[in-house]
């Protein structure tokens, strides 16, 4: 029997802000997120739910602890290792789109490539557009972002999030700002290339019908897991 | 190239921003490159006028010291009594100098030459001049008569001279015109075959150019000259040369700086003033680039925390601000030099002097433009480079 690496692996982190006095925000978090995972992240405000997401996503470190992605340990990588690490095998997907405005639809789509690969190329541009078209945007490539509206705008940013087909993806509030019908045609892309390509998701949402849709949840209460486990067997479901 | 391509397209986005600060910096530059082709012109200007009829080095003997006149017990008492021509010691063994000078690095031209007083008659009319005697080929590379040759022709053989215009009309002479010239008991008759006009008054009015010989003759220095004149490349080198020509030939040897000493302060004084106008001018075209594009990194905080989320590294964020000032330099180099040359054309017809924008000066302008906008662009762009992309993707402080 083959035991295959988790994607993400966090054991004890901890992590804490302030100079004189510190505060705690996660006390000693574990966590293992396989290929092909879906999963929901949930929690009141102020739990430590973004906080986590940005050291799973590298863009902070913890206080304690261990994250490994992919096989590698993350703990003594310098900025520019953690950088390319997290060009190579993350994408990020963020509550309010974050698309830059300077750039075209095509162009804020082709940035992690572009990221990694030293400049935009026209090589790019194909996979970009393909990607749009998946996201039913193909007819918007050379638009700006302020001509898209709010759902569109964020499908772009899932389009972008996939582009350098990334093993996972993390999602912060991705249908926060969106409509019960464009939440879920936004979700329905990220289901889908769930299904596809088994990339794994993690995704933070305060929506619990969006959470209900993955396989898994993870609810952090107070910095600390206090489920994780089936949707279908979540107590505090109201 | 990323940090090129993104720095183009922040450009771009903030159009209006933008405009206003490359405006900045097109004026600055502009009024860089002005001040700068005027303060030229004008040195350059004051430097042809005074050195355009004197030699840049001369080598000439000391004056013979003062014969004791009278002695009383046994102490000898110097008195000196002017006479009308200073008596010069003869040059010693001049074609051997002559060669030395001509063999010292930075000269590019030598001339040997006697002058001396003399008066010059036409009829009734009677002029003090000042007989300037030498080779015709060598002294044009001096003193550029032929250039300003108004009548007749630069030519010095036989009894051939040449004089300025204000000699000529004290004189009631003009062009094949004899006149006669006396120094001391000596006494020729010389025709004029050239009226120059040099610029300065001094050398029109006194000036009397003829052979090498016809001077010796006429000065009583038959084989002898009264000092080596020279031309420098770099005029401002003229001093150093100078020593160095002394050491040379071991005859005194004077430079223009020695001999136009307030002129010297004054252009120094004025490469000063000009110096402070020019750094004032870049450090507000340094600090209109650096305020905007501080603004610029807090405005743009989000996109930068986007920008390293998505693998961007800090050194390309740090490029994409860096260029962003090297682009504020070029583009405002460019259009700044533009208008400050057409600024200096424009006034260049009332102006008594040339304004010429040279190629090496709009180089300066470039290199110091782009200087300027990097150094400025620094700042802002190391705290863009520094930033918390978590911190700036929430949209903290």
């Amino acid at each position: 029997m083959t035991i295959t690496p988790a994607l993400l692996e966090i054991e004890g982190v901890r992590k804490s802000y302030g100079g004189g006095v510190t505060t705690e925000v996660l006390h000693g978090i574990d966590l293992s997120i396989q290929q092909g995972d879906l999963v929901a992240l949930i929690g009141p405000s102020g739990s430590g739910k973004s906080t986590l997401l940005n050291l799973i996503g590298l863009l902070d470190r913890p206080t304690e602890g261990r994250v490994v992605i992919d096989g590698q340990a993350v703990d003594h990588l310098d900025d520019r290792a953690l950088t390319a690490l997290r060009g190579k095998k993350l994408g990020f997907i963020f509550q309010s789109h974050h698309l830059l405005p300077g750039l075209s639809v095509l162009e804020n789509v082709m940035l992690p490539s572009a990221a990694s690969r030293g400049g935009f190329q026209a090589s790019m541009r194909a996979p970009a557009k393909e990607l749009l078209s998946a996201m039913g945007l193909g007819d918007w490539v050379d638009a700006w972002p302020r001509q898209l509206s709010g759902g569109m705008q964020q499908r772009v940013a899932v389009a972008r999030a996939l582009m350098n087909d990334p093993p996972l993806v993390l999602a912060d509030e991705p249908t926060g700002n969106l409509d019960t019908e464009t939440s879920n045609q936004v979700f329905d892309l990220l289901r889908q290339r769930n299904a596809e390509r088994a990339t794994a998701f993690l995704i933070v949402t305060h929506d619990p019908a969006i959470a209900r849709r993955c396989d898994r949840v993870v609810e952090l209460v107070d910095g600390a897991v206090v489920y994780e486990g089936a949707p279908s067997t979540m107590k505090s479901w109201a | 190239m990323l940090a090129l391509q993104l720095a183009w397209r922040f450009l771009r986005e903030g159009r209006t921003q933008s405009l206003l600060i490359l405006a900045g910096v097109t004026i600055g530059i502009a009024a860089f490159v002005f001040v700068s082709a005027i303060i030229e012109g004008l040195q350059v200007n004051l430097l042809e006028q005074t050195l355009g009829s004197q030699a840049h080095i001369s080598v000439s003997p000391e004056e013979a010291p003062p014969r004791p006149l009278m002695r009383d017990r046994g102490v000898a008492f110097a008195r000196r009594i002017e006479p009308s021509e200073p008596r010069r010691r003869p040059f010693d063994q001049w074609q051997r100098a002559v060669r030395r000078v001509e063999a010292t690095d930075g000269v590019v031209a030598v001339c040997p030459k006697v002058s001396g007083s003399a008066l010059a008659y036409r009829g009734a009319a009677e002029e003090a001049v000042e007989v300037v005697g030498a080779d015709a080929a060598r002294l044009r590379r001096i003193v550029d008569i032929p250039t300003n040759l108004i009548d007749g022709q630069y030519r010095l053989g036989g009894d051939d001279a040449i004089v300025g215009t204000s000699l000529a009309e004290t004189l009631g002479a003009g062009v094949g015109d004899p006149i006669r010239v006396r120094s001391g008991d000596r006494e020729s008759v010389l025709r004029i075959v050239g009226i120059f006009d040099i610029g300065n008054e001094t050398v029109n009015g006194r000036w009397l150019v003829t052979s090498l010989r016809n001077a010796q003759t006429l000065l009583g220095r038959v084989g002898d000259i009264t000092e080596i004149d020279a031309r420098v490349a770099d005029v401002y080198e003229a001093e150093r040369i100078a020593r160095e020509v002394q050491a040379r030939t071991g005859v005194p040897t004077e430079s223009w700086m020695e001999r136009n000493r307030d002129l010297l302060t004054g252009l120094r004084s004025q490469d000063a003033s000009t110096t402070m106008i020019r750094v004032f001018v870049l450090l507000a075209v340094a600090m209109g680039i650096a305020s905007v594009l501080s603004v610029s990194v807090v405005q743009r905080r989000g996109q930068i925390g986007i920008l390293r989320a998505v693998g961007t590294s800090r050194a390309v964020v740090l490029g994409v601000f860096l260029w962003q000032g090297v682009l504020f330099g070029l583009v405002g180099a460019f259009l700044g030099s533009l208008v400050g040359a057409l600024a200096g054309e424009l006034i260049e017809s009332s102006a008594l002097f040339d304004i010429t924008v040279t190629p090496r000066l709009l180089l300066t302008a470039l290199g110091v433009s782009v200087a300027t906008g990097v150094l400025a662009a620094y700042l802002p762009a190391r705290r863009a480079a520094r930033l918390d992309p978590a911190a700036a993707i929430r949209g903290d402080e």
